[in-house]
């Protein structure tokens, strides 16, 4: 997994910096290897042992403390993670401004979740077939594919829906993700079909051997589904326990429903608890918590072969979608805002940095957004395109 | 000869000795019962799941995302109507991604009445299933074109959807199944799984070998010139025997088994019209939205004035469900007396 780790930043170095022709390689200077900063990290525990700083209330999300702390990842690693976040979220925020500019017909998309989903992406095993893991994932999920190697650009030719689109040729939504050679499977609208789904890749990995994982994500309102149940059942069939790395992103929000409204359970992951599934609830806003957290679970999950489930409490920055006005919602923290506090006050990334890198990146999408929009789009006669694999023209 | 679901059982397990079938899951699928109908009795690779079909859908689809190809049973039709959402997504997976994924996957499950089995063991699927784009469907009538199918379904790489017809599982058929024992009871001791403690039983296969029924290809299985009789399942061999009787009365009717119902043989139904002028769609799903209007409206947009009278379908009552009691059960769905008086009706109405 190291090994494959460093390939992945290094990938993610070039591209963001000199892959795309326009940007200069990333540089925030010369970086100490570890900082101290005092406090305690926090870290998590079992469902059971919550966030530092959380209650059993339900969960607002007001961020987290602004106190120094004491980063426990390499400043390198740092900079690799706060340098994925800002992409990924230039990303996201051109996306919005596309659909506002009639771009594109529909934003969805993940911005709150980045100090979860890029810890995550990064820690994951990428590449084809069962000897790497398989992400059956959610729409808000472009943090996860970045440090994979995701070319922004790719996303922004799937809201313009233009023939260019590699995940759906134009046919779907943006942020419905799709990438055989890295085991992700086709993102859908539905909002909790992956949990089943994802135990087929896990019976297949369990059977296969090796340390493979599957890892799922949905939201805390799809929870309601009686998929998200499938997953806990046959998960953890006696005997036939699975590699399954479920996770609960949750933002207490479904559309425009407060969860609390709807949902009586206030700590989501200790529904496994009943099928002895190992669980843990995160504070999915910051990142060194988020880091640890995944990466004791799929450890975990790697070698015992036996599934784990996580609830990380994020925030949704911009609304459920473009449905619901894809507006900034100031009252929701914000990652990004929270890392870079810490950033700044350790002294590895200035607030001049980030804003330099923020707008190397919103340069780096607008002029990506430019070139999409000159890219044909799909021809109508290629409607039946692939109904079955390799077919082309209308079959009957 | 083998029976349907004997067919089927010796498909399976040429598919998991020959073609890669990693699992056969599902309800009751694994020891010791193997199945409801016992068609997965004996079989290497298969198991039981939890009582959930979203669970085994899903599975299935999981598995030939990973590119590990399945067998899927959902025990009865009746129950497979709450996955309906994830037959759209393993349909859809191939297109909406452009062609990127394909999900090698098979599912199975008994179709129809023919058996009493009331109001949720009685249902059909074509007219459902033919309405989900992305998959291939077939309906067997004939213990060899079950096992033909079914292994046409475990070598395409697409989601193949395979409707048994439950009336027919212990029909024998005409022709013997490449490498089965030509003894009836040698082979029923072979591959039966026996009554009682089947801890310690074993199948002993026969040395089956492959023997494909091309997909999209319609048989004809009786030729006339009067009428075109096009049927598939449970209803085929009552149309085939229709046919017979009614040539004592001058009537000659072509009859021709459709075996896959999407992408269906179309060239064949052309070939037939042609010749007959006249032609009988006949199933036993429900007559509102069935998949026999969709043929008829193509025989009107491509056919009519090829015509010699009104194209017609024979279909199930549109009621709620099957009635258990006999009379409900014979009057809710096409019998072989309906089945003939349509044919006549159609052969001898004016041109």
């Amino acid at each position: 997994m190291g090994q494959n780790v460093k390939r992945q930043h290094s990938k993610n170095g070039q591209q963001a910096g000199s892959k795309n022709g326009k940007l200069p390689p990333f540089s925030v200077g010369q970086m100490p290897k570890k900082l101290s900063m005092g406090g305690t990290p926090i870290k998590g525990g079992q469902a059971d042992v919550l966030p530092a700083g959380a209650s059993k209330a339900p969960l607002i999300h007001t961020g987290q403390s602004s106190k120094k702390k004491s980063f426990q990842l390499s400043a390198e690693k740092l900079v690799a993670i706060h340098d994925t976040m800002i992409r990924t979220r230039a990303l996201e925020e051109r996306l919005i401004k596309m659909y506002k500019q009639s771009d594109g017909y529909f934003w969805l998309g993940g911005p709150g979740e980045e100090a979860f989903a890029v810890p995550l992406g990064m820690q994951g095993k990428v590449g084809q077939g069962l000897d790497y893991d398989f992400w059956h994932l959610h729409y808000r999920s472009s943090g996860i594919l970045m440090p994979m190697g995701l070319n922004p650009m790719d996303v922004i030719r799937q809201m313009k829906n233009v023939v260019t689109d590699p995940f759906s040729g134009g046919r779907n939504f943006c942020n419905h993700l799709s990438a055989r050679h890295w085991n992700v499977v086709p993102i859908t609208s539905t909002i909790e079909t992956q949990y089943v789904t994802a135990v087929g890749s896990a019976i297949a990995q369990k059977r296969h051997g090796g340390e493979s994982l599957t890892v799922v994500t949905g939201g805390d309102a799809g929870t309601a589904e009686g998929d998200f149940a499938t997953a806990l059942v046959w998960s953890s069939r006696p005997g036939n326990e699975l590699p399954l790395f479920m996770i609960v992103t949750n933002n207490s929000w479904g559309i425009s429903t407060a969860a609390a409204t709807q949902h009586g359970d206030k700590v989501i992951a200790d529904r496994g608890k009943a099928f002895g599934i190992k669980t843990r609830l995160i504070n999915g806003l910051d990142v060194e918590e988020s880091w640890f957290a995944i990466q004791d679970a799929m450890s975990y999950i790697r070698t015992e072969r036996k599934p784990f489930l996580m609830e990380a409490t994020v925030t949704r920055l911009f609304g459920h979608s473009s449905a619901t006005g894809a507006n900034l919602v100031t009252e929701e923290a914000d990652p990004i805002t929270l890392f870079e506090a810490q950033l700044a006050q350790a002294g590895i990334i200035s607030p001049k940095e980030a804003s330099e890198l923020r707008e190397r990146y919103n340069a780096e999408m607008l002029d990506m957004a430019k070139k999409v929009k000159e890219e044909p789009m799909p021809d109508p006669s290629t409607i039946y395109d692939f109904t079955y694999f390799g077919q082309k023209g209308r079959y009957f | 000869m083998a029976t349907m679901v004997q067919a089927i059982r010796m498909a399976l397990h040429y598919g998991e000795e020959n073609l890669g079938v990693n699992d056969i899951f599902g309800e009751d699928v694994g020891p010791p019962l193997g199945g409801v109908f016992t068609a997965t009795q004996g079989l290497r690779t298969s198991w039981n799941s939890p009582l959930d079909e979203r669970g085994i859908i899903g599975a299935a689809m999981g598995l030939a995302f990973a590119g590990s190809r399945c067998v899927a049973e959902i025990q009865f039709c009746d129950y497979i109507y709450n996955t309906i959402d994830l037959l759209k997504l393993a349909g859809n997976q191939c297109w909406a991604s452009n062609g990127e994924w394909n999900l090698p996957m098979t599912v199975m499950t008994p179709v129809g009445s023919g058996i009493r089995g009331s109001i949720y063991h009685s249902h059909s699927f074509d007219a459902t299933m033919t309405h989900i784009p992305g998959w291939k469907i077939v309906m067997p009538s004939t213990p060899i074109d079950a096992y033909g199918l079914m292994i046409s379904c475990l070598k395409d790489p697409n989601p193949t959807m395979f409707l048994l017809p439950k009336a027919l599982t212990r029909v024998r058929g005409e022709e013997p199944i490449p490498g089965e024992p030509m003894d009836e009871k040698e082979l029923k001791s072979m591959i039966d799984a026996p009554l009682g403690d089947r801890s310690k039983w074993k199948a002993r296969w026969p040395q089956v070998t492959d023997y494909s029924v091309p997909l999209s290809v319609a048989k004809a299985v009786r030729s006339g010139e009067h009428v075109s009789v096009i049927s598939y399942g449970r209803t085929l061999p009552l149309c085939a025997q229709a046919a017979d009787e009614l040539r004592s009365e001058g009537v000659s009717a072509e009859v021709i088994d459709l075996r896959t119902l999407w992408p269906y043989d179309w060239n064949a139904i052309v070939e037939s019209v042609r010749k007959t002028g006249r032609v009988l769609f006949v199933n036993e799903d429900t007559e509102v939205t069935n998949f026999g209007e969709h043929l008829i409206r193509r025989t009107v947009d491509e056919l009519f004035y090829e015509l010699e009278a009104r194209p017609k379908l024979l279909a199930g009552a549109f009621t709620p469900g099957v009635g258990l009691a006999d009379p409900l059960e014979m009057a809710s769905v096409p019998q072989l007396g309906s089945i003939r008086d349509a044919i006549r009706e159609l052969a001898r109405e004016r041109a």
